[in-house]
């Protein structure tokens, strides 16, 4: 059995540990290599790329509707008043906070109601490709997940889609983030 | 059904565990004995992996260990005890893969089991035969 619930391991000798002797620091391979491992196998249970996305959408906007508690309790940053706050914030604060990176914010729609994220490089993408019969896959697409989930518990439904993405080619990496609307209400989202 | 989700998670860790095995400082390569190994997976690995160490290290000198994480922080977010005993298996599948993953770059063939007997103590039985 891989694991068990009951004591009862042998007792055996205790060793003295002392320190560790040998610093490593695997912080960014955990991380990428994790969520690699994750979207290999969403590959192998799902039958085709778009079951996949979905499938890590859905993951990330589970993962937002309760990031967004850490953030706000890690972040200190109060209200957004408008889309460009939130524009802000999420580029400068949350994007640092958990992936070490500050995208830049631009193309915005005459109405302010649309916004690129442009990110130079992508935590999750070190040390990945694509294999060839995989072009439908949005390798990433757990993070628009988690920016539509966490957005929606503080009020506001996006939409968050892949629009570049440089594992297919393209230069560099642009998230387009749409505002739909305001969400009057309070009750909590619930799990998809 | 949870049997297969876990040996699944497994593999994911194992696969992970062997990857970035393949990261080590070199030194970690030449350790002759197979209790240096286990040492460095108690204190480099999981201070690399989870900013701690492990709290005890026990073996029968036989090939078996028993390494134990009195606040382990996959089930640290948790309530203590015994409310989430259920839960815990998904929250250390990984983990035991991860162990034999980077056992397995290190040149060890193992078996890596996990028990709980209340939250958030856990111990880690790490099996290795004798050839």
């Amino acid at each position: 059995m891989l694991v068990t619930l009951e004591r009862g391991c042998h007792q055996g000798d205790e060793l003295g540990l002392g320190l560790p002797s040998f610093p490593i620091d695997w912080s960014s391979e955990l991380f990428t290599l994790t969520y690699g491992a994750l979207v290999t196998q969403l590959c192998k249970d799902y039958e085709n790329d778009e079951d996949v996305n979905k499938q890590l959408d859905k993951m990330g906007f589970n993962i937002g509707v309760r990031l967004i508690e850490d953030f706000l309790a890690r972040s200190n940053v109060g209200r957004c008043h408008d889309f460009r706050e939130t524009a802000d914030v999420i580029a400068k604060v949350a994007f640092k906070m958990y992936l070490g990176i500050t995208p830049s914010i631009t193309n915005w729609s005459p109405a302010g109601d649309e916004f690129s994220l442009i990110l130079e490089n992508n935590p999750l993408v070190d040390f990945v490709e694509l294999p060839d019969n995989h072009s439908s896959l949005i390798y990433s697409n757990l993070l628009c997940g988690v920016l539509r989930g966490a957005l929606e518990m503080v009020q506001m439904a996006v939409e968050a889609k892949f629009v570049q993405d440089t594992l297919k080619g393209d230069g560099v990496t642009e998230i387009r983030m749409r505002f739909i609307r305001r969400i009057e209400d309070n009750l909590p989202a619930g799990e998809e | 059904g949870q049997k297969m989700s876990l040996s699944v998670l497994e593999s994911m860790g194992f696969r992970v565990g062997q990857a970035l095995g393949e990261r080590l400082p070199r030194e970690t390569l030449a350790f002759r004995e197979e209790l240096d190994v286990l040492k460095f997976l108690c204190k480099d690995l999981w201070v690399a992996v989870f900013q701690k160490q492990m709290d005890s290290l026990r073996t029968n000198h036989q090939g078996t260990y028993v390494l134990q994480d009195n606040s382990f922080p996959l089930l640290l977010p948790m309530a203590s005890g015994l409310q989430y005993l259920e839960e815990a298996p998904k929250f250390l599948a990984f983990t035991c893969g991860l162990l034999r993953g980077a056992l397995c770059t290190l040149g060890i063939e193992s078996v890596v089991t996990a028990s709980v007997a209340a939250l958030p103590v856990c111990k880690f039985q790490v099996l290795i035969p004798k050839s």
